[in-house]
């Protein structure tokens, strides 16, 4: 079946199984994979990603269903080779360990950051209970996340 | 983990979505996908059709409608637990909507999606109960309302028809459901709930003119919970007329037990779940 | 100290991790490649009586299914570490199991297709006809008389029995204690659940005979050697592993898999590359567990709280089949420990290695020091509430004093190791200062007055990292069939940029990072002008991987080690090129200077480039500047430290919240601060999510109940509270960083921490012990039937 999105800022068309995941999709047809998949039950948030500017987890979605869809990626998150003030955040407070969940958490945060541009730990910790890390237990993600939102008031 | 082989469709109309699940005998309805495509990936749901209705604007809207609240049956867990509508008129579903799964489960999963699958363990049952909530399907024979309470019929089983749409979830605008919650003690891997606990209450002058309780989580589907009900209705609301009534909680009910969570231990988290919602309301 | 070590360096790894550029092994594709996907058994034990895979094989994009029949030829998975006197009973895993399988999602066929759907398409139609057996699960059941019997050469599912100190004396002292205090301590099967599963992809070439294979792998040495030498027969040379970008490991990883050797056998069989990669539910089954030990604990002490012995009887429970190191953890890397910071006389441990129907138990973040360090935690409580005494008291009273270091634990628990350098007290002193608990024991007892329930929970731990020497813990010491020293070379380009390789394997440890700090401070260049390569046999020297909280203690040592090679070379080529003599020149900030004459020097990107051109060389010296070292360290590093858990537990429903957790380690020195926390918070996230809410469970007919993670609660963020960390610092004698290791700090600290708390807080209640995990059901239940 024929399904079109714009991906990252490029537009693309391809013909697929109905049964293609969107993460399949992006990472097996478009070869954008840095979304990456850490269960099959919809828990662990690694593949999320924006889907018309909304964050979902494309394990839990069919290719199909994003058919005309807007969708960022990861890759598509630094501007010119900027990297985003989230990614920023990450880098300068250790918020990652084996990078595995990291591009989810990331757009997971963005997310929130874009609906709650202040928010407190707490509001973090929630928002982002949908994303599993193994490695930081979480300490320096939320370090992050309040360092990029700070950023984010200051500059961009 | 990938789901066996099916043929995909879009629905551009709600009759379309009624005449393709009435030509497909194993067809399912996709809306939001939170439910239907976690089973299908683990090969426990096979559907060989997959009729997409995402697309049926008509169905993603909240409304005040005369003497109800009008939800379409597509608006998802986000837009159910922001909705200003819901929580002024009957915060019990804008509680449930805002502790479904996780943030991004919230932005696709659809309160439609929810409470066709009928899952034991979800929120929305426990909420839609104490709201005296009415469905709205439509079918090949036409459109027609089933009332809350004959609703939930088995394990994953629902008064829908095979070939029933649901459309729409209503709920009366009163001062009964303006006073309503829904509190939930989650599972801590899943975060379902292993009781979740809706009530609306009604008081007059201190005394519990009306209530609602209904409860997820607790049995093989979502139940309302009479003993509970009758006994705080008529009573003075306090401490100890709420603790009592609460004492009643799932009694004479089914109660689940598995591996994780024993029968006792759930009837008596229902009994605790049941006096903080009625706490919080009176 | 120089410019970088100690300070928290911002990672080399992260800007191609949050970008996405990393590349994991699911990310890696081949042209040509295939997909595997296992049939798994669906009982725990039975007979395999047929394995219809006909209808399977005319799926469409099938190239062919496979059963355990086909690779009759290819060796049973090597057991490493057959510690406890195994000698024929080693039972491990074959790339597909044939005639039998032991547990529910052992591996008992194959499909190979054109992708992954239709190889799970025909997967599905795979018919097993099966003759059940019955199923034991529990290792104490297992050893019962008439229990089912999963091996026919290890009588009564033993497959080993190991102990260590003094059982006479140990008893003795038991009789002659003030008080004896009996517990059960269960220490509940963990499931690793790294968030990249487990994959590999293996590509044969016929023309070399040679295959390039990518693991998600902590060892790729090691499971080069393993794959090669013990389950194919073929040279090592025929061999390269690659471990691309690892999502975590937390040992899982280190073992060599059948997955991992049935995909190298297709490669071969097919003629072209083949992926598989195992998804969530599959790595729940089939990927190692960890810990599963039951213990009957006994120990003495005198009205004054003075510990006298201590006798531990553990049964560990290994699983169906064995893993590659299984047996070493419940032995060696848990007995040895048992006299934690303490200077107990008397101590004893014994341990039974059981075969049950589950999955395999292997090392798990600790391995076996988190199990022994909840035991001895434990303990002291058990003792400190027995004689009424208050829990810090027992533990200064039973500390080992800093000026009695090195020190020897008793009855050769050690087998001769001594414990490097502590100071116990220090961290015990400054936790208690920055928790205040004199204030807390006041508040505590006021809350139990409003019906709130409030406990602290203390951990002064000790642990053993960097395990070695080879000596000692290798083939003739402790039976590991392993050297445990690590390597590197140091190679500094004719343009000066230095490129590290090291042995180590990192996995999320940041080891790119505090190498390149080590090597640049000691060559006195920048940061940026070190390069650190890993995970590739091809390029890298040997060396043992990245687990055991070694790769700074061990590996950044062999790094440190190679540069002063380099440097005495560097110093031999500087004095010829200075035409001083070699006596007479110093190697300080990246310049080798005539000594006193600070403008008479050579920088060593001039000398690298002399000593790449080579024109002008020190009679006998060789050209370019390329030093290896190996490094077998003198002893294991001992950290320690005090981890103080706050809770609060809610009547009601008997959920446990975490109101406050800080810790204070003692680790060494450090090379990275920012990194050495980080390694310490996610720790302490493991360590209580075993305390409160993760457990592996089996149900009677041997399925995994806790299969998902929708029923297996890692934490989530919402889970935890802010971490209040803080450090003392006793360097390691045994390295020149003087580093002692933190990888399994935080989990092996934190667990009893937490227990204990929950227990403090039930204390109102008559509860003194409970087993993990500490479910808000369990509680509730005592709480019903203590509380009245």
């Amino acid at each position: 079946m024929k399904i079109s999105m714009k991906v990252n800022g490029v537009d693309y068309e391809n013909d697929i199984e109905p049964r293609t995941l969107l993460v399949q999709y992006l990472r097996e047809t478009l070869d954008l994979t840095g979304t990456n998949i850490g269960c099959d039950t919809s828990q662990c948030g690694a593949c999320t990603i924006h889907v018309n500017g909304e964050a979902v987890k494309s394990c839990t979605m069919l290719a199909v269903q994003a058919d005309g869809a807007t969708i960022t990626t990861i890759e598509g998150l630094a501007n010119d080779g900027e990297l985003h003030p989230v990614q920023k955040a990450f880098c300068e407070n250790h918020g990652l360990q084996c990078g595995y969940c990291t591009p989810g958490m990331i757009m997971a945060s963005v997310d929130m950051l874009k609906n709650n541009p202040n928010p407190t730990e707490e509001e973090i910790r929630h928002g982002l209970e949908g994303n599993f890390c193994r490695c930081t237990g979480y300490h320096n993600i939320v370090k992050s996340v309040k360092a990029a939102a700070v950023s984010m008031k200051g500059g961009a | 983990m990938y789901a066996a082989e099916f043929d995909y469709v879009r629905a551009s109309s709600i009759e379309e979505a009624i005449s393709l699940k009435a030509e497909n005998d194993d067809s399912s309805l996709l809306a939001g996908g939170h439910s239907l495509i976690p089973a299908m990936k683990l090969r426990l749901s096979t559907p060989q059709k997959l009729i997409d209705i995402s697309g049926l604007d008509q169905l993603k809207k909240i409304s005040k409608n005369g003497s109800h609240i009008s939800i379409g049956s597509l608006c998802t867990h986000k837009q159910c637990a922001e909705s200003e509508i819901i929580q002024s008129n009957c915060p019990a579903l804008s509680d449930a909507a805002s502790v479904i799964g996780d943030p991004h489960v919230r932005t696709k999963g659809t309160i439609g999606g929810a409470l066709a699958h009928s899952d034991p363990q979800a929120d929305y049952p426990g909420a839609t109960l104490a709201l005296n909530a009415t469905f709205v399907a439509k079918g090949p024979s036409g459109e027609r309302t089933i009332e809350v309470d004959d609703y939930f019929i088995g394990l994953w089983e629902t008064a829908l028809g095979e070939g029933e749409l649901l459309t729409e979830i209503r709920i009366a605008i009163n001062s009964m459901n303006a006073n309503s919650c829904y509190v939930k003690f989650p599972q801590p891997a899943s975060r379902y709930p292993y009781v979740g606990c809706g009530v609306s209450l009604s008081s007059n002058n201190g005394t519990c003119s009306d209530i609602r309780v209904g409860f997820s989580g607790v049995g093989e589907w979502a139940f309302r919970d009479s003993g509970v009900e009758s006994t705080l209705k008529g009573q003075p609301l306090n401490d100890s007329t709420i603790a009592s009534a609460a004492d009643k909680a799932a009694e004479g009910k089914t109660v689940l037990n598995d591996h994780f969570v024993s029968e006792e231990y759930r009837r008596a988290m229902s009994k605790v779940y049941a006096k903080r919602a009625m706490m919080q309301l009176s | 100290m120089g410019k970088y070590i100690g300070e928290s360096v911002l990672r080399k790894e992260d800007p191609r991790m949050v970008t996405g550029e990393a590349k994991y092994l699911d990310d890696i594709k081949i042209p040509g490649m295939l997909y595997a996907v296992v049939k798994r058994s669906d009982y725990a034990h039975a007979k395999i009586k047929n394995i219809d895979t006909s209808e399977a094989t005319k799926m469409p994009g099938v190239l062919g299914v496979w059963t355990g029949k086909d690779f009759e030829d290819v060796n049973p998975m090597p057991c490493a570490w057959q510690a406890g006197g195994i000698t024929n009973n080693a039972n491990t895993p074959r790339v597909l199991e044939i005639d039998k399988v032991t547990f529910t999602g052992q591996g008992i066929a194959v499909v190979v297709a054109e992708d992954r759907n239709l190889a799970e398409d025909a997967c599905s139609k795979i018919n097993v006809e099966y003759e059940e057996l019955p199923v034991v699960v529990s290792a104490e059941d297992a050893i019962k008389p008439g229990a089912p019997q999963l091996h026919e050469n290890a009588p009564n599912n033993i497959c080993m029995e190991w102990e260590c100190g003094n059982e006479d004396g140990t008893d003795k002292a038991l009789s002659n204690s003030d008080v004896v205090v009996k517990e059960q301590l269960v220490n509940q099967r963990l499931i690793p659940n790294s968030m990249e599963p487990r994959g590999a992809i293996a590509e044969y070439k016929s023309a070399t005979e040679e295959f390039t294979v990518w693991l998600t792998s902590q060892a790729p040495h090691v499971h080069r050697l393993l794959a090669t030498a013990f389950v194919f027969g073929i040279p090592e040379t025929k061999m390269r592993v690659i471990a691309p970008h690892v999502g975590g490991g937390f040992g899982c990883k280190i073992f060599l898999y059948p997955e991992y050797c049935l995909v190298i056998a297709l490669a071969k069989k097919i003629g072209r590359p083949i992926k598989w990669m195992e998804t969530r539910s599959e790595n729940f089954q089939a990927t190692t567990h960890g810990r599963d030990h039951s213990t009957q604990i006994q120990v003495g002490a005198s009205n004054d709280g003075t510990i006298t012995s201590l006798k531990v009887n553990t049964v560990a429970n290994l699983g169906g089949t064995l893993s590659t190191i299984a047996p070493g953890i419940p032995t060696t890397l848990y007995g040895r420990l048992l006299s934690g910071t303490y200077k107990f006389p008397n101590i004893y441990c014994g341990v039974k290695g059981v075969y049950t129907n589950t999955g395999m138990v292997d090392a798990y973040r600790g391995a076996g020091r988190p199990e022994a360090t909840y035991v001895v935690e434990r303990a002291l409580d058990l003792v400190a509430n027995k004689l009424g005494m208050d829990v810090v008291d027992v533990r200064k009273k039973n500390f080992i004093q800093k000026d009695q270091f090195p020190y020897t634990p008793a009855d050769g628990i050690t087998k001769g190791l001594e414990y490097d350098s502590g100071d116990y007290e220090k961290p015990l002193n400054k936790a208690l200062e920055m928790f205040n608990y004199t204030q807390f024991r006041e508040e505590q007892k006021k809350s139990r007055s409003e019906g709130k329930y409030l406990g602290v929970g203390f951990s002064t731990y000790i642990e053993a990292c960097g395990v070695a020497p080879s000596a000692w813990v290798g083939v003739g010491g402790e039976g590991w069939g392993a050297g445990l020293w690590e390597s590197a070379n140091i190679r500094v380009h004719l343009t000066g940029k230095v490129v590290v390789t090291t042995g180590s394997s990192p996995h999320g440890q940041g080891t790119e990072t505090t190498m390149a700090q080590i090597a640049a401070d000691e060559l006195g260049l920048p940061f940026d002008d070190v390069d650190v390569q890993y995970n590739d046999t091809l390029g890298t020297p040997f060396g043992y991987g990245t687990y055991g909280s070694r790769s700074a203690a061990v590996g950044g040592t062999a790094v440190f080690n190679a540069v002063q090679k380099v440097k005495q070379k560097a110093l031999r080529i500087g004095a010829h090129m200075l035409e001083a003599s070699a006596d007479d020149v110093v190697y300080e900030d990246g310049k080798v200077s005539v000594k006193g004459s600070p403008d008479q020097a050579k920088t060593i990107q001039e000398i690298a480039g002399a000593a790449a051109l080579g024109y002008s060389l020190p009679e006998g010296d060789e050209p370019f500047l390329d030093e290896t070292a190996y490094f077998d360290p003198p002893n294991t590093t001992w950290p320690f430290g005090t981890h103080i858990c706050v809770v609060e537990i809610e009547e009601e429903t008997g959920s446990v919240k975490v109101k406050k957790y800080l810790a204070v380690d003692d680790v060494g020195n450090v090379v990275n601060p920012m990194v050495v926390d980080g390694q310490i918070h996610g720790g302490i996230a493991q360590g209580v999510a075993q305390a409160l809410w993760e457990s592996g469970e089996y149900n009677e007919s041997g399925e995994l109940m806790s299969g998902s993670l929708i029923d297996y609660a890692i934490p989530r963020t919402d889970c935890l509270p802010n971490l209040e960390l803080d450090r003392t610092v006793t360097p390691s004698p045994t390295n020149p960083l003087g580093v002692k290791g933190v990888g399994e700090t935080g989990t092996i600290a934190s667990t009893p921490a937490v227990v204990n708390a929950v227990i403090d807080a039930l204390a109102p209640f008559g509860v003194t012990n409970l087993n993990m995990p500490l479910t808000s059901q369990k509680i509730w239940n005592v709480i019903q039937k203590k509380g009245g």
